[in-house]
């Protein structure tokens, strides 16, 4: 294949690990916004979505795209109140302190981790594709005046370009329910100024809880997205909360719109430096960049400087 | 009536009110008044429930709002506007009048009303309050907590920092608010502020209420109030 059409299949790549990433690190970004709680479990939940998935498929027997459906809801919503109860019952209890949250998010992790293990099991396991379409891409050339070609192996599968458009609807829903409602306007408001926030009637800690469900939903949801392309193993966890953590820092530690630029720019670039050259190499690129954010701009190209 | 009833409260280990005592009437100013750390705005902050109280009580019109969680002592209808007057900085000014409006479920004829005591600020509906200046900002705290319409208004130093027109649109309102019933209860450190507005005066020394006195009477001695505060 020549180098263009293989560019574009690097690009929609790209495109797929940028949709999951901003999903997985727009959740991780919401929690330390609002809560200043660096959440060091946030991968076992988008680990728990997949498995979730796997469970949900497995349990109902049904076709894989009712199954998948029906994973894409109950995945989420039951990791979402998995964390909403440990908000309650482990950090509330902690006051939300910043150093002795990352403690017991840590333990937390573990505490998923292997209790993932201990039922599931240490294989990975697949969820069928809902639908597996392929979709053959056009390339365009100048050949005595423009001409279409279809080139042999330039295709994506229909379920690519559903978990990208999936994740584009979640993150605009997201954008408009923190802007738009009486839901966001709390949330926004305790981001601002928890203390003062109380003092005018809104209940800082149940938005808290909401807010902790609601990051651990999104990363579920990345999960379950991620998983009919990727299987669920009980270790998946570890790298995407590595990535998540990067798009989050080079973005801004709790600038959401920060956090989705930063997760383009990371999951293009990861896709398209896997494809031509290695995952290894992307994933040093990576690193290096947040080493140098953290040099020249501690608080990310988004986030506002800590006064 | 706001009543505070003997409440201790500290800081960790540092106690810094101790048995603090007084009463706040509707349609009357009670000015809270002391040195720098005598306990003023630690007092706001235990009124509003952001502050745990070690000992005490304190009651609005027969309701112990001190065993109340903290987002439902403004419910009962305190507005707060505090030190450095605390905005929701990202949020625009329309923003931060809802987050005051969703308080008590006021409706849209109580922003109208606010926004007819502040007209600046309807010209500025859509932009972040971290753009206001200062005068702006602090009309726009006064506002937010307006719009809760409280029966007990707290104000902590609302005219620090702000230019003689500013001072005196605030001072406007404060005195609007008594007209209405509201109780008010002001910390402030500009004596001649005091002064002008106060109906009475509590004076706090190191954690302790040392006098309640009517303003009548500091208007008459007024180096009464000059040596207590030790200007």
């Amino acid at each position: 294949m020549e180098f263009g059409p293989h560019l574009m299949l690097a690009v929609l790549e790209g495109a797929l690990q940028a949709a999951v990433l901003a999903l997985m690190a727009s959740g991780l970004s919401l929690v330390f916004g609002v809560m200043r709680v660096v959440n060091v479990a946030h991968g076992e939940f988008y680990m728990l979505g997949a498995v979730g998935a796997w469970g949900v498929t497995s349990f109902l027997g049904i076709s894989p795209i009712l199954g998948f459906a029906a994973a894409l809801v109950v995945a989420p919503v039951l990791v979402g109140l998995l964390a909403a109860a440990v908000d309650v019952t482990v950090l509330k209890r902690l006051s939300y302190d910043p150093e002795r949250t990352i403690v017991a998010t840590i333990g937390l992790l573990y505490v998923l981790q292997q209790a993932t293990l201990m039922t599931y099991g240490a294989d990975a396991r697949p969820v069928a594709e809902p639908f597996s379409a392929r979709i053959a891409l056009p390339w365009v050339e100048w050949k005595d005046g423009l001409q279409l070609f279809w080139p042999w192996g330039l295709y994506t599968t229909g379920y690519r370009l559903f978990v990208i458009a999936a994740a584009v609807a979640v993150l605009v829903g997201l954008g408009l329910v923190m802007k738009h409602t009486r839901l966001g306007l709390m949330m926004r408001a305790t981001q601002a100024d928890g203390e003062i926030a109380a003092a005018f009637g809104i209940p800082v800690e149940r938005v808290y809880a909401m807010v902790f469900g609601l990051g651990a939903g999104l990363a579920a949801l990345a999960g379950v997205l991620i998983v009919p392309i990727t299987q669920a193993h009980y270790l998946m966890g570890g790298d995407a909360l590595l990535m998540s953590f990067i798009v989050v820092i080079i973005g801004g530690l709790g600038s959401l719109g920060g956090t989705l630029v930063a997760a383009v720019l990371i999951g293009l670039s990861e896709g398209v430096i896997s494809v031509f050259f290695s995952p290894t190499l992307a994933k040093i690129l990576a690193t290096l960049l947040v080493a140098f954010v953290l040099i020249f701009r501690p608080q990310g190209l988004f986030g506002k400087a800590a006064r | 009536m706001l009543q505070v009833e003997g409440i201790d409260v500290a800081y960790g280990p540092v106690p810094v009110l101790r048995g603090v005592s007084f009463a706040v009437q509707p349609g009357r100013i009670t000015c809270l008044l002391g040195r720098n750390g005598a306990g003023k705005t630690t007092t706001m902050k235990a009124i509003m429930g952001i502050l745990p109280l070690q000992a005490g009580r304190i009651m609005l019109d027969g309701v112990e709002v001190s065993r109340l969680p903290k987002h439902r002592v403004a419910q009962q209808g305190i507005g707060y506007v505090p030190q450095g007057r605390r905005l929701f900085a990202d949020l625009t000014v329309a923003e931060n009048l809802a987050v005051g409006l969703r308080t008590r479920a006021s409706g849209a004829a109580v922003r109208e009303e606010v926004l007819e005591i502040f007209p600046r600020l309807r010209e500025r509906l859509d932009q972040p309050a971290q753009t206001l200046s200062g005068g702006e900002q602090q009309m726009l705290a006064t506002a937010r907590a307006l719009c809760i319409r409280p029966k007990v208004l707290l104000l902590d130093e609302p005219t620090e920092g702000l230019q003689p027109s500013m001072i005196e649109a605030i001072r406007q309102v404060v005195v609007r608010m008594r007209a209405e019933g509201v109780a008010v209860l002001l910390v402030e450190q500009r004596v001649e502020a005091v002064l002008s507005v106060a109906d009475d005066v509590v004076f706090l020394e190191t954690g302790r209420v040392v006098e309640t006195v009517p303003a009548e009477a500091l208007r008459a001695d007024p180096g009464r109030l000059l040596r207590r505060l030790g200007v």
